[in-house]
């Protein structure tokens, strides 16, 4: 460790003002903190004190986004290797499976780090541990057969457009991976949804979403999902075809008890998000009967495990940035979030899954949402104040 | 006293429409117009130069009788000025590039209430004298044909695989997995494009806000 130390200072001289590469210390500088802890203090006022800066709150989310990799590179092995119909080992599960996912992740963070890289060092800005977040998110929310030049572009688009030109890190209205994802979503949508999706040597199989979109009237989605082979409990533990990180909720489980013990994700709007997800599915299933669309009938906790609906909740709405900041604000996001993901799961043809959109829209209004929470708060306080 | 054709002055006003005061980039009018016409080179061209001569000329008419309009009617007058360049567009476009009139539909009559038009009416030639009006016109013009065209080509490009109807990206890309962006022909495809031309355009310019 303590060569390491010597060797990074030896090299971070290159860096420092009027020296060759002095335009790169940003680049330095991230290496530096990342491995080490930083050796500089404050020079000026407030000299707050805390274990938990942004950089061990980024490291966190990488930590509970741990269970999610893992499995995504698990079902990712498993589901072609199921498609392909061979018999599966673990380890030749856990091949194939990195094989497609590691790639993914690579040119995410190549693309990625390029523009990250290329405003950090244009603007003298730090460059922190938030693009391991936004890239890791990014890729695990992409089919596996999404051709590599297309994750590419959609995180480049993430990257600058949803967050660099807000001014960085900490100023983005929109969630950056989703940006990327909705971009590649519009601009490409033969390769991130629909039937072309996850064809394996010409064997397709639909996501349990798909499935139940396309049940006819009158017919009993429950029954559909099960003759295509899915229950409750495969899509509970993930073994089910989608983007290759949301497939379980067990994971997405685990990530959220570790974001909630550190105190960095915010219950209130993942409860948020299961309470409007599930008045708003719980609505429809009320409303069934033989004339409405089938989807209706689906049991309100079915869609809880269902899409990326866990995924989006865990870890893409409570991005402490994009999300609303006041208490009662985190409830009312996170409440609108599950209800327009079910509305546009249900009611929306053309979208397979809707918690994506829900989210950014979202995004759009959460500050809107915070204002009003915060004027309500002081109209009342002056209320209290004249008695 | 007369000026020189050119002069400093003149030449200014040209540089101004062109670049620094650039309707699309500088003053953000004719977004409209912008979005819905640039899905294709040739439209978008056909857009700029009907737009370009709208511009200059009834920049000139206006200039011509400044001093005899009333003040409280001059949007009227000014309107059926603009109208009567207009039509005599649409109809030229209907009588001899049919085509081209169908794909620009309403938006060439909707030239009227661009705010470019209006807006140089109003804040030059209602106060200058023809000539300078008509270079001012003919400026914001083609300033906006500027950008107009190459959001139209980048969208074409991008969006079509095509340029000016003719394929341009090479069927080997195609067939080794390239896709064309469906995002492009789409309108927000065309805002961000619209997004990327203004900051461009104004980190060039050194554009500040509010100086």
């Amino acid at each position: 460790m303590q060569f390491l130390e010597k060797q990074l200072k030896k090299v971070g001289q290159l860096f420092e003002r009027g020296r060759p590469l002095e335009k790169f210390y940003p680049l330095y500088e991230a290496i530096d903190t990342f491995l080490l802890t930083p050796g500089k203090t404050a020079t000026r006022a407030p000299f707050v004190h805390d274990a938990i800066d942004m950089k061990r709150v980024m490291i966190f989310v990488v930590i509970a986004l741990i269970p999610c990799i893992l499995m995504a590179i698990y079902n990712t092995g498993y589901q072609i290797e199921l498609a392909k119909g061979m018999g599966h080992s673990f380890w030749g599960v856990v091949t194939i499976g990195l094989v497609k996912v590691i790639p993914i992740i690579v040119v995410t963070y190549l693309a990625g780090g390029f523009w990250e890289v290329l405003f950090a060092v244009t603007r003298r800005h730090e460059i922190n541990e938030g693009f391991l977040v936004t890239g890791i998110l990014y890729a695990l929310t992409l089919p596996p057969t999404i051709p590599l030049w297309q994750v590419a572009v959609g995180i480049s688009f993430g990257v600058v457009f949803g967050k660099e030109i807000f001014g960085g890190t900490g100023m983005n209205v929109f969630n950056p991976a989703l940006v990327g994802r909705a971009f590649l979503f519009f601009a490409y949508p033969a390769q991130i949804s629909g039937s072309t999706v996850w064809v394996v040597d010409g064997y397709s199989r639909a996501t349990p979403l798909a499935v139940a979109a396309a049940t006819p009237k009158g017919a009993s989605v429950v029954q559909a999902l099960q003759e295509a082979g899915y229950n409750f409990s495969n899509m509970f533990y993930g073994f089910i075809p989608g983007s290759i990180g949301e497939t379980s909720t067990l994971a997405c489980l685990i990530g959220l008890a570790f974001l909630l013990i550190t105190r960095i994700a915010s219950w209130r709007i993942v409860a948020g998000c299961v309470g409007g997800l599930l008045t708003m599915a719980g609505l429809f299933y009320l409303m069934q009967g033989p004339d409405r669309l089938s989807f209706f009938g689906l049991p309100p906790h079915w869609h809880l495990v269902m899409g990326g609906f866990a995924f989006g909740a865990v870890f893409m709405a409570t991005d402490p940035v994009s999300a609303s900041a006041t208490n009662i604000g985190r409830w009312i996001y996170g409440f609108l979030i599950g209800l327009l993901s079910v509305l546009i799961r249900v009611v929306n043809p053309a979208y397979p899954e809707g918690v994506m959109l829900a989210i950014l829209f979202m995004n759009a209004f959460a500050p809107l949402i915070d204002y009003f929470v915060v004027e309500n708060h002081i109209k009342k306080r002056a209320k209290r104040q004249l008695r | 006293m007369a000026e020189a054709l050119f002069s400093s002055k003149n030449q200014k006003i040209l540089k101004d429409g062109m670049w620094d005061t650039n309707p699309i980039t500088f003053q953000i009018l004719g977004i409209c117009s912008a979005l819905a016409v640039t899905t294709q080179l040739k439209a978008a061209i056909i857009m700029s130069l009907g737009l370009t001569f709208v511009t200059a000329g009834s920049n000139v008419v206006i200039s011509i009788i400044r001093n005899y309009i009333p003040p409280q009617i001059r949007i009227i007058v000014q309107l059926t000025v603009v109208s009567a360049l207009v039509i005599s567009i649409d109809q030229a476009l209907r009588a001899y590039m049919f085509d081209v009139s169908k794909q620009l539909s309403v938006f060439v009559g909707l030239i009227i209430t661009n705010c470019i038009v209006m807006g140089r009416l109003e804040a030059f030639a209602m106060g200058n004298p023809p000539w300078k009006s008509f270079l001012d016109g003919l400026a914001n013009g083609v300033g906006y044909s500027a950008i107009l065209i190459a959001i139209g080509a980048i969208r074409e490009i991008l969006g079509s695989g095509k340029l000016w109807g003719i394929p341009v990206i090479p069927e080997l890309l195609y067939t080794q997995g390239y896709v064309n962006n469906g995002m492009m022909v789409l309108a927000p495809g065309a805002f961000f494009l619209l997004g990327i031309m203004v900051w461009i355009q104004r980190s060039i310019s050194g554009y500040k806000e509010n100086s």
